[in-house]
This record gives C-alpha cells, structure tokens and sequence, in this order.
C-alpha cells in the first residue's frame, strides 16, 4: 500500500509528466487557455490515461509476455490506444451523453497525446503489475491535470498583463511553463 | 535530381519543422539535454522519416484512403520497433539515453504529417528525400537547442569542455525549465524576425502570418490544431476556416498553385489547423 502511494505521488509531482518529461505538450500548450477547457482536457486524459494503462497493463501481462513478443509492445499499444479512444468516444455518445457532451471534443485529441503510449511504455519498462499500472497511470493523469489547469489558471490572468510584443501568445506561455517546472523541482525533496 | 535538391533544402530551411513548422516538440524539448543527444535523436527519426516515406510512397496504390491513418502507424510503428532493436544492439548507450523516447517517435506528429501530405501522394524516390530533407532539419534544429543547453549548461559542447575555467554551468538549463526557457527565446526571436519581415512586406501575398504547426498557434491547436488534423470527420467550424483560408489563397491571386508539388506538402497540413 505505502509503494502504491508513493508511485502514486511519484507520478503526480516529483516527475510531473509535462513539466519533467516533455509528454503531453501539445494539449498543454494548446487547450490551457481557459480554466473551464483545460479542466474539460485534464478529465478526458485522466479518464483515457487511466483505462489504456489498465488495457495495456493487462494485454502485455496475458498477451505479449505469455507468448514471448514483448517486442511487438510499440505497435500493439499505439493501436490498442488508437482503438480504445474510438470506443470509449462511441461508447459514451451511447450512453453517456452527458459526459460526452463535455469531454466529446477532448476525445480524438488525445489519440495523438504522447503521454497515453508514455505511460503505458513506462509501465511495461518498470515491469509494474496491472494494479500498479493503474494507479501510476491515474496518478500521472492527475498531475497532467494539476498542471494544465495552473496554467490555464495563470494564463487566464496574464491576459490583463502588458507582455512585449515578441513574447505574445506562445513565448510568454512557455516561460511561464518554465517557472512552473521550477517550482514543480521543489517536489523532489518528497521521495 | 533537381528535385531532389529542392526536397533537401525545402526540409532543412524553408519547412524546417522544428523552426517554422514546429512540429515534434515533445522529443524537441525532452532529449535536447545534450548536443550528442539532440543529434541522435534526429538521426533516428531521420532514418524512421525516410523508411517509413519510402513504404508508404510504394504502397500509395495499394491503402485504401479510408484506412490509411491505421495503415500509416503500423508502418511507422513496424519501422521505430527496428530501429529500436537496432539502436540497443548497436549503440547502447544511446539507447540508454533517449529511453522513453525512441518508441514515442511513433506519435512525433512530424512522421505522419509527412505521410500524409506529401509520401501518400508522390513517387518513391521524392518522397525519400523529402523524408531525408526533414528529417536532417530536425537532426540539424535538435543538434542547435542541445549545442546551446550543452554549452550554457555544463560548459561543454559534443562533450569537450569549450567554456574557459571561471565558468560556472547554469545547471537549470540542462534540467527541464532550461528546455521552456530556451524554446521560449527561439520561438520570441523567431516572432520578432518575423514581425520584421511582415512590416517590410508590402503586398499582402508577402505577408508571412502563415498558420503554424501546433505550437505557435495555441488557439487553433485546442479546438482543431495536431491531433485532428489527422482525422476524416473534421468539425464544422474547422471546415469554415479551411473554407476562409481558400478563399483568401485565392484573393492573394494564386500565388501556390495546387500542381505546385513542392508546396504542397505541409501546407496542406497547415490548412487544416
């Protein structure tokens, strides 16, 4: 139990995994200009992230490992993913409406998100079990949510703010990022 | 073989994709911590960018086009598995470095912007060079980041120690801020050059306001912008841009033409965003 907290915690903060890894930076700097769709953003990923890890986890223990072609684990888990996310979009237009009403147009984004096939690699590579790669999966996802929405938060109240010209937009987002990587350096003191 | 030509310095200078397309930022921000290892990392996509070109551009006839984005990343995914393999046999202390990273060339947005734009549509041989053309773009733009984090970073270029004595590294520029901070100076210098040559502009078909990649054009890449330009149902509102983007191509009195091959490639891309 104490291991599952501390991966989970591992995860979410010391090795936050945009601003340390460099995964997931397209939806980061994309959808964070809001507060309302980045948190729209972070929920889809927690919801794929969290399911493609516990898919991945379970095809590469019964599947790959069993029949000795973990080499085949890039190709299997990028269509794995690929699939999963038409599903659950179908899925949720069925029955959840709801959901998918706010999450819909997140969905597709996140087939691309290198994050998804990040973490499912990071947990065959770590050789987690299924529970543990459901748990650093979801814990991941959280901190990518944690992080986009503090931007999406700050970039929100930048928008008042006078910024030079050359840094407008794109610039001034990635040095804000930046900072917001420093501050996440503090965490590594955690573990 | 003038094309050839043109593919090689379309991919280093004017479609750059890390300096005008900005594409790929993920590995161009994780794995620059280094000269060796930006060059590594652009080689091995390099080699990934020309084999997976060369398939796709053979078996053009063959995919249907409703199923050529699966088709696309089995390819790719086939060739980076290979490569892969490859690199841990041969060079295992690269492959240590890059880690993570090297499976996740898979999803490097500039291999199946590639494919789709310019290898699904072209002959065997064009489509290899332009493969080689961007993929030594990007070898070149990872090789300049990781020189200049190397340098600022540990005194150190490819390894050997440049800086005099009396200088103390940044160490943060070699840590993940260093990476933000210096794409954020590249990307502000690049907006000043820019705005520069657009006031020099005289005639709007000058004008260089051109929509980018995912990175530089934040808004367009939430609603519309990397993941769904790949796919077929594109949204409503997106069509109507792409309709206004047509329409405004043909104001400025045509100046790319559709038979164009050379710009056809990522501009088309570049519409959908």
């Amino acid at each position: 139990m104490t291991n599952l907290i501390l991966i989970a915690i591992g995860a979410a903060f010391v090795n936050n995994v945009v601003l340390s890894q460099f995964l997931g930076l397209c939806p980061f700097l994309g959808v964070s200009k809001k507060v309302n769709t980045a948190a729209g953003m972070g929920a889809a990923v927690i919801f794929v992230i969290t399911l493609a890890s516990a898919v991945s986890a379970v095809i590469d223990t019964y599947i790959l490992q069993r029949w000795d072609i973990t080499y085949l684990e890039t190709i299997v888990f990028i269509l794995v993913i690929a699939a999963l996310v038409q599903m659950v979009e179908m899925f949720l237009k069925k029955a959840m409406p709801g959901l998918y009403q706010s999450l819909g147009v997140y969905l597709p984004l996140i087939t691309t998100n290198c994050a998804v096939l990040g973490i499912a690699l990071t947990n065959v590579q770590k050789s987690y079990d299924i529970l543990t790669s459901i748990v650093n999966g979801f814990a991941t996802a959280v901190g990518f949510t944690i992080a986009i929405v503090i931007l999406a938060g700050i970039r929100e109240k930048m928008e008042f703010n006078d910024v030079p010209k050359a840094f407008r937009g794109m610039p001034i987002t990635l040095v804000t990022a930046g900072l917001m990587a420093i501050a996440f350096c503090g965490f590594s003191g955690l573990l | 073989m003038n094309k050839a030509i043109e593919r090689l310095y379309n991919g280093l200078v004017r479609e750059n994709p890390t300096f005008v397309l900005t594409l790929g930022m993920c590995p161009t921000l994780a794995v620059t911590t280094s000269a060796m290892n930006g060059l590594g990392m652009g080689l091995t996509t390099t080699a990934v960018l020309v084999l997976s070109n060369a398939l796709i551009s053979l078996l053009r006839k063959v995919i249907p086009n409703r199923v050529r984005i699966p088709a696309f990343i089995v390819i790719i995914a086939s060739f980076v598995t290979v490569v892969q393999l490859l690199l841990q046999a041969f060079l295992p202390t690269l492959y240590d470095a890059l880690g993570i990273y090297i499976p996740l060339i898979v999803v490097n947005c500039i291999i199946l912007g590639r494919a789709e734009a310019y290898a699904y549509k072209n002959p065997v041989l064009p489509s290899v060079f332009d493969g080689l053309g961007m993929g030594l773009g990007f070898s070149f733009a990872l090789t300049c980041i990781g020189i200049f984090r190397e340098l600022l970073g540990a005194g150190e270029i490819f390894g050997c120690h440049v800086m005099p004595e009396s200088y103390v590294p940044v160490s943060i520029f070699i840590m993940a801020p260093g990476a933000f901070f210096v794409l954020a100076m590249l990307t502000a210098l690049q907006n000043k050059i820019r705005s520069v040559a657009a006031s020099r502009a005289k005639t709007p078909s000058d004008r260089t306001e051109k929509p980018q990649g995912c990175s530089s054009d934040c808004e367009a890449c939430g609603e519309s912008g990397c993941a769904m330009r790949f796919y077929d149902d594109r949204s409503g509102q997106k069509q109507d841009t792409e309709k206004k983007q047509d329409t405004e191509q043909k104001q400025e009195g045509k100046q790319e033409p559709e038979t164009d091959a050379s710009g056809n490639g990522m501009k088309e891309v570049e519409k959908n965003d």
